[in-house]
């Protein structure tokens, strides 16, 4: 990771987040340089989604702040917009929008949040489709392609927005297991380009080969975080040791 | 003994059962499949045998279909000749004689515009413009005024353009203020959610012919004096009033239908919330409430002719004052089967659009 920039991309400071009494997330302090690939791992339960759902502000946090890019995440819903259109999202789910084509999924964001021309936005899609090798589906509906496919057509949904990081949900844990390959390629293929990347995910290996940093969060609080090479082969915590035990 | 089971070769096309296909074995496995459904085919063709010939008799070959002149006809069979004689008040009540034409041909362009817009590569940018046009040209077609068409008040509009007008009027104002109703009532500000909430349960929780006496009678009342509203708008606004709360629950039920997870994808784009209804939610809910939309549409256009009971002559209305003509006295069976076949007609062409309409939709989820 190169250190030249000084400002973080996110920074979250002292963050809590409550669901009703249940304390989901306590005391989370997060830097995140342009640049830098992240895998937060954990047991379910451990608020590793809910966390990276309050950085676009799909969770509303309670106390703490969260910087997204210099803007400050609070009630107000243009400061939200600008940060959700800076910052792509990769669901569990896909969450395509089943009633429009591959390319109308793609072109939407672009053509009526960022007010691309409509060829425009149209020739982008294109270029991002053939980047996850999709470009012959592109008048297809999504209910008409197999899960890794929809996975990636919704990563190139994301890239159009032209995002300065990318969220992941979990985003392999819904897949087939011989579909989990080719999101985990394209995902490596935009770790190549060196776009900031959060990754919530139990693919050990990918955490492995792609992250700068590994966190372990469980019950709503970061209990370890290291380089990749240190996390896997040297765990501090207990609980990080028997999660791994468990998991690998 | 291991002679080894003989396999179809993978280059022999396996056919169906013989029994399964044909007319027979369509026969044997729909009609004759049990015990229970024999017993029912069996009632049914005994059911069909008693009524089916007499009705045959009744209605065709004992069949009066025109009149000699100056008599009054009798005779066992159907008299259909009421509907000839009769068709001009039925369709079209107090509208001027010898202006006939100007509701038919509005109800030409009525039936064009429909035609018109089955076909739905048809709906881009003149779809709107196209319409407008049509409404205008049917306004200025029955009232007249413009053109040197004399002026025919909206008190003599009556039967069939009368019930068309109140009907389609009807649809295209629910429509949207239902939709409006809905998004409304799933609001998060308390005070529209309130409105809105108030507004459906109170008008669903009356019946339409007490919300018709309302606009007939009371709402007169509250109007100053010497301002007179037109009868046929006041029983327009209460059947899009009624509707359209009926057609709010039905979106809504639409709107609790689309995954959490379209509204998280939409916004994560920074789509804004009119702009995430508008593309995202909004067509995958209406397209999901076509039927019952259509149910609802379908019995709005048979509940105009409750209009009646405010003394609007709608079709129904036109065809009982000509019973109630000494000379027709007695043939309401065929008026009435005259007036149920038209109509049938309509609402089938209402559903037979929504079958093709869910049909062009699908996107293979």
């Amino acid at each position: 990771m190169t250190e030249t920039n000084e400002n973080p991309i996110i920074e979250i400071t002292a963050m809590h987040k409550w669901y009703g009494d249940f304390h989901v997330l306590n005391d989370i302090n997060l830097q995140v340089q342009q640049g830098e690939r992240i895998v937060i791992c954990g047991p379910s339960g451990s608020g590793k989604s809910t966390l990276i759902r309050c950085i676009n502000r799909l969770e509303e946090h309670q106390r703490g702040s969260i910087v997204v890019d210099g803007i400050e995440l609070t009630n107000d819903i243009k400061n939200i917009e600008q940060v959700r259109a800076e910052v792509g999202m990769v669901f569990q789910h896909f969450n395509l929008f089943p009633h429009l084509t591959i390319l109308d999924n793609l072109t939407l964001g672009p053509i009526w949040v960022r007010k691309t021309p409509k060829k425009e936005a149209e020739d982008i899609a294109m270029m991002f489709l053939e980047k996850v090798q999709i470009a012959d589906q592109a008048m297809k509906y999504p209910g008409q392609l197999s899960g890794g496919q929809q996975q990636r057509v919704a990563i190139a949904r994301s890239l159009c927005m032209k995002p300065n990081v990318m969220l992941f949900d979990e985003p392999t844990s819904a897949l087939d297991p011989e579909m989990v390959k080719e999101v985990l390629d394209v995902m490596i293929q935009l770790a190549e380009d060196g776009i900031t990347m959060l990754v919530v995910t139990h693919e050990m290996g990918f955490a492995k080969s792609v992250a700068h940093r590994v966190m372990f969060m469980d019950a709503g609080k970061v209990v370890e975080e290291n380089n990749p090479h240190d996390f896997f082969d040297n765990p501090q915590h207990e609980r990080t040791q028997l999660f791994l035990s468990q998991i690998l | 003994m291991s002679e080894p089971v003989t396999t179809t070769s993978a280059t022999e096309e396996i056919k169906p059962p013989v029994s399964n296909v044909g007319v027979l074995g369509w026969i044997k496995e729909n009609l004759f499949d049990g015990w229970f459904n024999t017993t029912l085919t069996l009632l049914t063709l005994f059911v069909l045998y008693k009524v089916l010939p007499p009705f045959v008799q009744w209605a065709f070959i004992d069949a009066i279909w025109s009149l000699t002149e100056g008599a009054r006809p009798g005779g066992d069979g159907a008299v259909w000749a009421v509907i000839p004689e009769n068709v001009r008040f039925i369709l079209f009540g107090f509208f001027p004689e010898g202006q006939t034409w100007r509701p038919i041909a509005a109800i030409l362009i009525l039936f064009a515009l429909v035609f018109y817009s089955k076909d739905l590569t048809n709906w881009n940018r003149f779809f709107g413009p196209i319409w407008t046009v049509g409404i205008l040209v049917m306004g200025v077609l029955m009232y007249g005024g413009i053109f040197g068409l004399p002026v025919v008040e909206t008190s003599k509009w009556s039967g069939f353009p009368l019930t068309l007008t109140l009907s389609l009027f009807g649809m295209v104002g629910a429509y949207p203020l239902g939709v409006l109703l809905a998004l409304g009532r799933r609001s998060r500000m308390p005070a529209i959610k309130s409105l809105c909430v108030v507004y459906i349960e109170l008008i669903r929780g009356v019946p339409l012919i007490s919300l018709l006496f309302m606009s007939s009678v009371m709402f007169p009342l509250f109007l100053p004096e010497g301002m007179t509203i037109d009868k046929i708008l006041r029983a327009q606004i209460a059947i899009i009033l009624f509707t359209a709360a009926y057609i709010a629950e039905v979106v809504r039920g639409g709107l609790q239908a689309i995954p959490k997870g379209q509204y998280e994808a939409a916004e994560s784009l920074g789509l804004p919330y009119g702009l995430t209804m508008r593309l995202i939610i909004l067509p995958q809910a209406l397209k999901i409430v076509i039927p019952p939309t259509v149910g609802i549409l379908i019995s709005a256009f048979k509940d105009t002719s409750l209009v009646v009971i405010i003394a609007l002559y709608d079709l129904l209305k036109t065809t009982q004052v000509t019973l109630s003509n000494p000379k027709w006295m007695g043939f309401s069976t065929e008026a009435y089967i005259f007036l149920a076949i038209l109509y049938f007609i309509c609402c089938y062409v209402m559903s037979s659009f929504s079958r093709k309409l869910e049909k062009a939709l699908h996107t293979g989820r």
